[in-house]
């Protein structure tokens, strides 16, 4: 058994870590307080070839395993998760279905730019009254002569909105029980994007509702084969699971980071906080979450590498290291004390912007759907 | 366009460092980093090669250990590399090392040299001019903007005030400031490519020295002791009686901040 990276893993992941400290931790408080999304950061990723790690030469992208991907998610999230997220849902969501279902068309068309970073998709799945039964989308496409006429909405879809935005993906019912997935270009007539939400935390990531009203699009930006879109689409669904964790990872690793610092250094009643029991415990339990989600992230991560099942690791994975980064946050906080609570604070950051961990990409309840289901209980 | 770049791997300046009890000197790490101030001069090489059609190579002399700080360098873009290790290079100051690194590149051929002003480690600053001196080109200092070009290379040289705007026929040798350029972050293709790059290793018998005319013996000094700085004095308090601001101009005075 090795538990080594490679490397050339861990070469990339300092060049990660510094491009996170230099170019994201100087200003990450701000957009968050602004909640900026800040495009020319975004760029920047983009020109360290972040977007293009595991898509093909062909189109710009580095042919690099999965596990790099996971790596540089996670150095950025260690700083910044609404850069994190916008990186982890740009491949995932944005540029994964094109690069796995789209037509040699439309990936000459999309990715070069998608895969430089110059360029954001978006996928539109969740809809106001559909989300973890996704299935029951409401948005329709009609086939009109060589256009689909598109009509309904989505809620909550992350890069939808960005100056550098130039498609979303979104699934639509194209028939009484299918539902397909077709390209949406920024700026198509009758494809309006609402103003951003107000969220608890991710402020500078871009996340809007999305409408469309007698939208048309012409009928080869179908994605896919008809019918088959959101089948297709679910089975990207467990990659995104496994980035996600690698997102929480590192808030795990941020939490325990700062809350060590601050552990030795803050004192009370004499002496160093960590040297109560009821703070330092907090940190060693800090340490072992830590280091049990890695193991659970970078087992999937390398499942999927090398060509494994690995539908049940990423669920739970992404089960384990979400929560784990929710409680994570909370402690933190808590060993933070009152500096903990105010809003310029890393701590306090991630505590906001961890949340949404447990919800996004399928819920925990959804992993425990699906891990019971691997398990083979007859769970509804 | 022929450009030799001088990159130092230098222990990570974030880790303590050892000094050997005998020799005094670092004891060097088998993980060395590449010098941040030659990011710089690789930043501004890679630049000039990309606008001429150049060649970028590397000359280090240091102990190779896994190679990281070369490699940093070649994943930014470099195409080669030339490492000068040998123990008997050991201890060597900083005109042996202009020699070795001199011969090393006249060696390879070269129509323009690039250094960083001064190194983090040992920061002796001198040599860039050094080198210069030994291949007989001229030498280019505190060079902030460098365009190169048509058989010339024109910098702006840092000075207190301002900048000179200084030209030079090539060959020439060029010592870059921090803050000449935004260094590139080495991507994962790059990373990936540095592995595939040639490492060309050289002793000091490959370029015609023998053990005695480099490393300790040949530098003509060697370190005979090594003493903690003093710790930071104090700082005077002031208080105000209604004339501190007398006594503080006083000591600006004499300091001659004002
Ligand atoms: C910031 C942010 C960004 C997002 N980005 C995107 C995006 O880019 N694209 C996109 O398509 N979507 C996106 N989403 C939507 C996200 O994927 C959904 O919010 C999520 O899937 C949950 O759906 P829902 O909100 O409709 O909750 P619901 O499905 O209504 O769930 C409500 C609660 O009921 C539970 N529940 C539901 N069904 C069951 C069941 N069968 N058994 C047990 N419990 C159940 C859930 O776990 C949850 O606790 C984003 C959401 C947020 C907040
Ligand atoms: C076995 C061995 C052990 C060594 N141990 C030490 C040590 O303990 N401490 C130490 O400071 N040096 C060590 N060196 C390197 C060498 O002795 C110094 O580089 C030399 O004294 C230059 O001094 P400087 O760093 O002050 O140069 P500066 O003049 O300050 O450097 C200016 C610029 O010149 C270039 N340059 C300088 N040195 C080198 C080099 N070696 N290779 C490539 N480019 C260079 C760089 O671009 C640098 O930015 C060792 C070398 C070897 C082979």
């Amino acid at each position: 058994m090795d538990f080594a990276q490679s490397e050339e893993h861990d070469a990339f992941r300092k060049v990660v870590g510094e491009f996170a400290d230099a170019e994201i931790a100087p200003y990450a408080e701000e957009w968050d307080r602004t909640h900026e999304f800040p495009a020319d950061t975004v760029r920047k990723m983009g020109d360290l070839g972040l977007f293009g790690l595991p898509f093909s030469e062909k189109y710009g992208g580095s042919g690099a395993d999965f596990t790099t991907l996971c790596i540089a998610i996670e150095e950025i999230a260690r700083i910044d998760q609404s850069l994190a997220i916008t990186l982890e849902a740009a491949t995932g969501l944005g540029i994964n279905p094109i690069h796995e279902f789209g037509s040699d068309a439309q990936k000459e068309r999309w990715l070069p730019d998608l895969v430089a970073g110059r360029a954001l998709a978006g996928f539109g799945l969740t809809e106001a009254e559909s989300g973890s039964d996704a299935g029951r989308t409401r948005t329709t496409a009609e086939l009109d002569g060589d256009e689909w006429v598109i009509n309904g909405s989505k809620a909550f879809i992350t890069n939808s909105g960005t100056e550098m935005t130039s498609l979303v993906t979104i699934t639509a019912r194209t028939g009484p029980e299918e539902i397909s997935t077709i390209i949406v270009p920024s700026g198509t007539p009758g494809f309006e994007v609402e103003p951003g939400y107000r969220k608890m935390g991710w402020h500078a990531s871009d996340t809007h509702g999305l409408v469309f009203s007698d939208c048309r699009v012409p009928a080869e930006n179908l994605l896919g084969d008809r019918g088959r879109g959101f089948r297709q689409f679910l089975s990207t669904l467990d990659d995104g699971r496994i980035a996600i964790a690698a997102l929480a990872v590192g808030v795990l690793r941020s939490c325990l980071e700062e809350s060590l610092g601050y552990a030795k250094e803050r004192h009370s009643f004499g002496k160093p906080i960590g040297s109560y029991q009821a703070i330092a415990f907090k940190v060693a339990d800090l340490e072992v979450m830590t280091e049990a989600a890695r193991l659970l992230v970078y087992k999937a991560a390398w499942l999927k590498d090398s060509g494994q099942p690995f539908k049940q690791a990423a669920a739970v994975a992404k089960l384990y290291a979400t929560e784990a980064a929710v409680t994570a946050t909370r402690e933190a906080t808590q060993i933070f004390g009152g500096y903990g609570f105010m809003d310029e604070s890393l701590v306090a950051r991630h505590y906001r912007d961890a949340k949404v961990l447990e919800i996004g990409e399928g819920t925990s309840e959804v992993q425990r759907l699906v891990i019971s289901r691997g398990l083979g209980l007859p769970v509804e | 366009m022929k450009i030799a770049v001088c990159v130092k791997q230098i222990p990570d300046p974030a880790t303590p460092y050892e000094l050997d009890a005998e020799s005094h000197l670092v004891v060097r790490p088998q993980d060395q980093v590449l010098d941040d101030t030659d990011r710089y001069g690789v930043e501004v090489g890679l630049q000039l090669a990309e606008a001429n059609e150049g060649t970028v190579t590397l000359f280090s002399m240091s102990p190779s250990g896994s190679l990281q700080g070369i490699r940093q360098a070649l994943a930014m873009g470099a195409d080669k590399a030339v490492l000068i290790d040998d123990q008997a290079l050991r201890g060597s100051a900083a005109l042996t090392t202009a020699r070795v690194l001199a011969a090393a590149i006249e060696r390879e051929g070269f129509d323009l040299v690039i250094a960083g002003t001064e190194s983090t480690d040992g920061y002796t600053g001198v040599v860039p001019q050094q080198i210069a001196e030994i291949l007989d080109v001229p030498a280019l200092s505190f060079a902030r903007r460098v365009e190169a070009g048509d058989g010339k290379v024109t910098i702006e040289r840092q000075t207190a005030t301002g900048y000179d705007v200084v030209e030079s026929p090539l060959p020439a040798v060029l010592a870059v400031t921090a803050g000449s350029v935004e260094p590139r972050y080495p991507t994962f293709k790059g990373i990936m490519q540095a592995k595939q790059k040639p490492i060309d290793n050289l002793t000091a018998g490959d370029l015609g020295f023998g053990d005695d005319d480099v490393g300790i013996a040949g530098s003509g000094q060697s370190i005979t002791a090594v003493a903690p700085i003093a710790g930071r004095q104090a700082g005077e308090i002031i208080e105000d009686d209604g004339e501190a601001h007398l006594r503080i101009v006083a000591l600006l005075e004499e300091t001659k901040v004002i």
